[in-house]
């Protein structure tokens, strides 16, 4: 099996400092989403970022898995709005001067 | 350089308790904190900011110094010690550049000149000391472009850490359009994955062309004969000049589509918006004798 963009959770455990039952209890709330290969744990490198934002939020701002959730979905109804408002801003550009 | 009153940045008086400093610094972190605030320079600014106040009056020993000298910290002895070490110390610089107009635009950790002279510069800071560092950083980059260069796919060299990335920009894409190119950020640590690169596209437009998502639009000038007779005209488009069938009796303001004469869609080759023209019929002016003569004679031709 390929595992070339895959990370061990051992390994993340080691570098992040944090608990295996910490990633089980992300995985188990739908925030990250691990791969099993032989037995062993695996994170596709992609969630990395997604996983460094939460340890960050979760380690600074004492935010809960919970709150973290809400802070994830919101923040990607901001990234959709966000888009949303690009495209409108080019249309609002179309009509200025015209 | 300036000096920072980190009272006022944290929003407490000279006389709070620690605990009244740890309160007030956790509330606009969880304001300010990047991650919360994602691509909001003024945020990363002022979370920089909040998080230096914060190491100097959560210290007690650099809050005394703060107190003592802070104010006249161009006079203070502890300041002249702490700029000698400071110019001691070679500070490091990413550098990042384009062989175009492009900004460099990435995030970088790093105090205030003025946190750097009373305390010293290279010392672990906020984010190093409490951020474990595995997965590389990931670069933030904006790159301008004008419309005509992208009609067409845009090849790039970008210099990132030192390293030449051959990056290619397919035709059609949209202004304020972020791309990601994977691996092409920071480095990793300790065998962790390289950060991304994210560019921004900050197009401009100065041809006479207005672009709608494909399509797009522009007004062609038409004599009042051609209008009313039809004709052929040639207008312009990014792929050269375009030949124009007029029909007869033309309005003002009508619009025609010239299919496929737009702009290329993103990421779907041959595939092209339409061009829009509006007309503007000019009516003459400056007429002869004769041109009059012949004007009233449609006019009276008009009245019965």
């Amino acid at each position: 099996m390929n595992t070339k963009h895959l990370i061990s959770i051992q390994i993340l455990c080691s570098h992040y400092d944090i608990e295996i039952s910490f990633v089980e209890a992300l995985t188990q709330m739908g925030l990250i989403q691990i791969e099993i290969i032989e037995q062993n744990q695996y994170l596709h490198q992609d969630q990395i970022s997604d996983l460094e934002k939460i340890i960050r939020l979760h380690n600074e701002l004492d935010v809960n898995l919970e709150g973290i959730d809400i802070v994830f979905n919101l923040l990607e109804k901001e990234r959709e709005l966000r888009t949303e408002l690009n495209i409108l801003k080019n249309k609002l550009r179309f009509y200025e001067n015209y | 350089m300036e000096f920072r009153d980190y009272y006022k940045i944290l929003g407490v008086p000279k006389t709070a308790t620690e605990k009244e400093i740890k309160t007030a610094y956790r509330k606009l972190a969880r304001k300010y904190h990047p991650d919360l605030n994602p691509g909001n320079k003024e945020s990363e600014s002022k979370f920089k900011e909040i998080n230096e106040a914060n190491e100097v009056l959560s210290d007690l020993e650099n809050r005394k110094k703060y107190d003592k000298y802070g104010k006249d910290w161009k006079h203070g002895e502890e300041y002249e010690k702490a700029r000698r070490q400071q110019q001691q110390q070679q500070q490091q610089q990413q550098q990042y550049s384009t062989d175009q107009s492009s900004q460099q635009d990435f995030s970088k950790e790093e105090y205030s000149d003025f946190f750097e002279s009373m305390f010293g510069g290279g010392r672990s800071s906020y984010n190093q000391s409490h951020r474990p560092k595995f997965k590389g950083q990931d670069y933030n980059a904006e790159l301008h472009l004008d419309l005509k260069d992208v009609y067409t796919d845009q090849t790039q060299i970008l210099t990132v850490n030192g390293e030449k990335i051959r990056l290619t920009i397919p035709a059609g894409v949209e202004n304020g359009q972020v791309i990601k190119i994977k691996g092409k950020g920071g480095l990793g640590i300790n065998g962790g994955p390289d950060g991304d690169l994210y560019i921004k596209f900050n197009i401009s437009n100065h041809t006479q062309f207005k672009r709608e998502g494909n399509d797009l639009y522009q007004h062609v000038d038409l004599d009042l004969y051609t209008s009313i007779l039809g004709g052929e005209i040639m207008v312009d488009s990014f792929s050269g000049k375009v030949k124009l069938q007029i029909k007869p009796e033309a309005k003002n303001e009508s619009k025609v589509k010239l299919k496929g004469k737009g702009f290329p869609v993103y990421k779907k080759e041959g595939e092209y918006g339409d061009m829009i023209i509006t007309y503007h019929i000019k009516t003459p002016t400056n007429l002869s004798e004769k041109e009059k003569e012949l004007f009233k004679e449609l006019q009276k031709m008009n009245a019965k």
